[in-house]
């Protein structure tokens, strides 16, 4: 099966896509874009989070062949250059970042939730990334660093206006 | 020369010992450019596909590959046959096929081999290798498992390790006893990242392995027996690790996807599923525990009797030394003069056990801690009280005999997390339900919910034990790149996620004044650092980083004297490396380091060695078995709804001595992680098995902790310095895993008054639905 889609801005290609072949797998096998992590690869964990057409989804669970014609943004198009998206900067500053193997998921879920509610509340945070797991942190420095990354934000904007 | 996968590129770290240096990984985890072992690629690599046993026991009566052979895509199809050394392996007794041979002992068990061009080829093809199996009755109860008449499922029958402590007056009487049997639930490490590696045949019989591990030197070790090559073929670079936790201490695909890439002459990557990584590695330890405790009418200890009964499963990875440690802590972090102990681990047919953060120190503190809150509610005492009477302090002695030297505040840990302000009560009025047990399923506005708070203190030896030949190796290498001196520090010690990468460049910067230091990739290039367990390797590898930095030092100091030698009168005293120079002795500038080197390379390499430790006396487990001891205590605050049996952990308070805080924002990551894992096993985490098959091995099924299941953790960290180990520092990784759990079940019991010996509680343990 061909597969045509953009991905973190340009268009991409791909053929020979096995038909139960997951948008994950694609991406990490053929689109060599392994910034979308294959933790549980049934939706429980979120480290394959991405953006399908501006919505948050789990890349494990979205057949490859669904991606066609739709636009994608992973973690890899989060940031540009060398500069760090705040949310990112938020996360290596705070702490919140140990093994990593969930980070990428959690970074796209914060960008999202903070796109949609700048300034959360504690219980909106842990709403919105109640389907990312993280093994390491115990996630005290996770919330930490989604206040940072929403403060640092509405700073930006505020002098910015 | 064969392509090699990408790894990450090495950053510069400046930063100093005490301070809350950032990771070096962290900006390539937030991009997503970390790679980590499930993420190699190369050209012309092929995927490997493990066929498991579905049976927890049975014969092997033929094995056919044919059909997978002549599936699409495979290049070959191997099986016990094709191992080409030793057909055994393990940590600690070679009992483990590393493909079954003619028996199947559990669920999952690796029984062949496939690899083909693409990884659903591979697994196709898997499902097409025959397993012809005579099925047997598994063994599945470890009491079983323990009786004279019971099969024995290895040679030399099914108990793999009996300790026995003895420790003074076994005929001593007391005014109040109490007793319990206590449960213990197999909790799975659950990393984040699966079990994967990419092998290279170099295309001369020898093999690269990029592989996320624990301990590369004791892969390559067991690998050289199973692939029969001397150890220079063998080469392991460490590829980026998501959590281990335990679950990376004993072979999982290594051995297979060396056998497939030499084989076929091609790189082979082998990732596991979840629910295929649930039976590729070892799980915690599940016990049974029975004690007696006697004490005097002021609450002070008599005596302590427990046996301890641990679920070995099919094999025996660790369990000789997970034992150790749950008869050692047994009693718990008290003064206990006359102990009476014995546990055993046995082989049954479950999945095998084996580390697991806490190793063997969990298991126990559920007990002992039970055990306290009982003989206080006996005693009439409070449960911080009976604690502290009995706390060990300095020079006090364990059950085995060993004097805990250095500061021992078990008794400050009580008090502090004691008086840490109470969370809010229960709000009167509005509630946000999200807030109460079942949250945001939205089961109760507040009726029936009770509160509870309970308390526990544990400990737990940093290091190897027993006598075993602990050693890290550092090679610290200064020289001058660009104009500016730059250290680079090699070690074998696997970066898990806990920042041991971070810790090295703080050591390495503090210990010779640099500010850019490089941590290269861990590789077996460098000796051996042990394993990243048992919360040893700053202690260990700190400390052999701190060593060879000291060499390097010494013979750069040198060197600044003789160049300075006659210049300069006061040029030999006192002189020190700071801020990138040779500084006098009241921190003046002398020298700067790139001048004084120009073209020169300083390299040292040194091993650290902790103190040495005896074994467990046979007869009486008396001995000096441990390097260091480390303390931690929590208080628990919950609510439970007690019509549904749902548990909501209101908050978390820590208190726990580090000795020294290398990067406390580090240390504090420990605290929370290491509570949340605790929490897991207290209330959600187990794996449920039935007659030795797994029925939840997904993360759907197997419930870890969420955002929303983790409270605020209040911590005090204390830095109260060991006088034995480098900087002070105690091993900080596993103390927090120990009594938190423990903590919570107390909670639980004192908010519903049920008798709660089961860990996890669940549901059905606080509501007895059989009289509803």
């Amino acid at each position: 099966m061909k597969i045509d889609c953009t991905v973190n801005g340009r268009s991409q290609t791909v053929d020979g896509v096995w038909e139960g072949e997951s948008l994950l797998s694609v991406l990490r096998d053929r689109m060599q874009l392994p910034g979308s992590k294959n933790a549980c690869e049934q939706g429980e964990c979120g480290s394959c989070s991405i953006y399908m057409d501006g919505a948050l989804v789990c890349a494990c669970l979205v057949l490859g062949g669904q991606a066609n014609g739709r636009t994608i943004v992973t973690i890899e198009g989060l940031s540009t250059g060398n500069a760090l998206h705040a949310v990112q900067q938020a996360f290596v500053e705070a702490g919140a970042v140990q093994c990593g193997f969930c980070t990428p998921g959690l970074v796209v879920a914060t960008h999202d939730l903070l796109a949609r509610v700048p300034e959360p509340s504690l219980m909106q945070i842990r709403e919105a990334l109640a389907g990312n797991i993280c093994r390491c942190t115990g996630y005290a420095k996770i919330i930490d660093a989604v206040q940072l990354a929403a403060l640092r934000i509405a700073v930006h904007e505020r002098t910015a206006r | 020369m064969t392509e090699q996968p990408r790894l990450a590129p090495r950053s510069v770290v400046s930063g100093r010992v005490g301070e809350s240096v950032q990771r070096p990984d962290a900006v390539l985890k937030v991009k997503g450019d970390f790679p980590y072992s499930s993420d190699l690629q190369v050209k012309g690599m092929l995927w490997g596909a493990t066929v498991r046993s579905q049976h927890p026991y049975a014969r092997i009566v033929s094995i056919d590959t044919a059909e997978a052979l002549r599936s699409p895509g495979v290049r070959a199809v191997l099986t016990h046959e094709d191992v080409p050394g030793r057909k055994v392996y393990g940590l600690e007794i070679p009992d483990q096929p590393v493909l079954a041979i003619d028996t199947v002992r559990y669920w999952g068990e690796a029984i062949a081999l496939v690899a083909a061009d693409h990884p659903e080829q591979a697994r196709r093809a898997a499902a097409k290798v025959h397993v012809d199996y005579q099925v047997l009755v598994p063994l599945t109860d470890p009491e079983v498992a323990l009786t004279a008449d019971a099969p024995s499922l290895h040679e030399g029958g099914n108990i793999t390790r009996h300790v026995r402590i003895r420790h003074g007056d076994q005929g001593a009487r007391a005014d109040v006893v109490v007793t319990g049997e206590y449960e213990i639930g197999m909790q799975d490490q659950a990393p984040l990242g699966p079990e994967s590696g990419l092998a290279i045949p170099d295309g001369e019989g020898g093999v690269d392995l990029y592989i996320a591990t624990q301990w590369l030197h004791i892969d390559r070790d067991q690998l050289t027996e199973i692939l029969a090559l001397p150890p220079e073929k063998i080469r392991l670079t460490m590829a980026g690790i998501g959590g281990a936790f335990g679950a990376r201490e004993d072979l999982s695909m290594q051995a297979h996807a060396c056998m497939l890439a030499l084989r076929t002459g091609r790189p082979v990557k082998i990732a596991y599923s979840r629910p295929e990584s649930f039976v590729g590695h070892v799980h915690r330890h599940p016990g049974r525990l029975r004690y007696e405790h006697g004490a005097m009418r002021d609450g002070k200890l008599v005596y302590v009797k427990a046996r301890i009964l641990l679920d070995g499963g099919a094999y025996a990875s660790s369990s000789t030394a997970v034992i150790a440690n749950a008869c050692c802590f047994a009693a718990g972090p008290y003064e206990c003069p006359n102990a009476t102990i014995d546990g055993w681990v046995v082989y049954t047919n479950n999945p095998p056990c084996g580390a697991m953060r806490g190793f063997g120190s969990v298991q126990n503190c559920y007990a002992h801690e039970a055990q306290m809150d009982k003989l206080a509610a006996a005693l009439g005492m409070n449960p911080i009280d009976i604690r502290i009477t009995n706390a060990m302090k300095t020079g006090s002695s364990m059950v085995t005999g060993q004097i805990v030297e250095g500061p021992v505040p078990v008794a400050e840990l009580l008090r502090r997390v004691r008086d840490v302000p109470m969370p809010p009560a229960t709000a009167s009025g509005p509630v946000d339900l999200t807030e109460m047990p079942g949250g945001v399923s939205n089961t109760t506005h507040g009726e029936a919910v009770k509160r509870g708070v309970g308390y526990a203190v544990g400990f737990k030896n940093i290091g190897y034990s027993e006598g075993f030949n602990d050693y890290s190796t550092a090679r610290v290498r200064l020289s001058v790149v660009g104009g500016r001196p730059r250290v680079e520090v090699h070690t074998a010690g696997a970066e898990v996620g806990q920042g041991l990468v971070t810790v090295q460049a703080q050591i390495a910067g503090t210990e010779l004044g640099v500010s850019d230091v490089v941590v290269l990739d861990a590789d077996t290039a460098v000796g051996s650092a042990g394993s990243s367990s048992a919360s040893r390797q700053t202690y260990i590898t700190g400390g052999a980083v701190k060593a060879a930095c000291e060499a390097v030092r010494e013979r750069v100091l040198g060197l600044a004297q003789s160049e300075l030698g006659g210049r300069s009168p006061d040029a030999g005293a006192g002189l020190r490396l700071e801020n990138d120079a040779i500084v006098s002795a009241k921190g003046t500038f002398v020298l700067s380091l790139a001048t004084l080197l120009g073209e020169e390379v300083i390299e040292e390499t040194r091993e650290f060695r902790p103190r040495r430790t005896t074994r467990l006396d046979p007869e009486t487990g008396q001995a000096n078995a441990h390097v260091q001891y480390a303390f931690a205590a929590h208080r628990a605050v919950v609510d439970v709804d007690t019509e549904l049996g749902l548990v909501k952990v209101v908050e978390l308070a820590t208190a726990q001595d580090v000795g020294k805080a290398i990067n406390p924002q580090a240390v504090e990551g420990q605290l929370e992680g290491g509570a949340a894992q605790g929490l897991g096993l207290a209330v959600m985490e187990e794996i449920q098995l039935k007659d030795g098959v797994i029925r939840n091995a997904s993360f759907t099924d197997y419930l870890l902790p969420t955002i929303l299941d983790m409270p605020p953790v209040r911590m005090q960290i204390l830095e109260l310095g060991d006088p034995h180990s480098p900087y002070g520092l105690k091993g900080v990784g596993e103390p927090p895993t120990i009594s938190s759990g423990p903590a919570i079940i107390a909670a639980i019991r004192a908010a519903t008054g049920r008798p709660l010996s089961r860990a996890p509680v669940r549901p059905h343990d606080i509501v007895d639905i059989t009289k509803s």
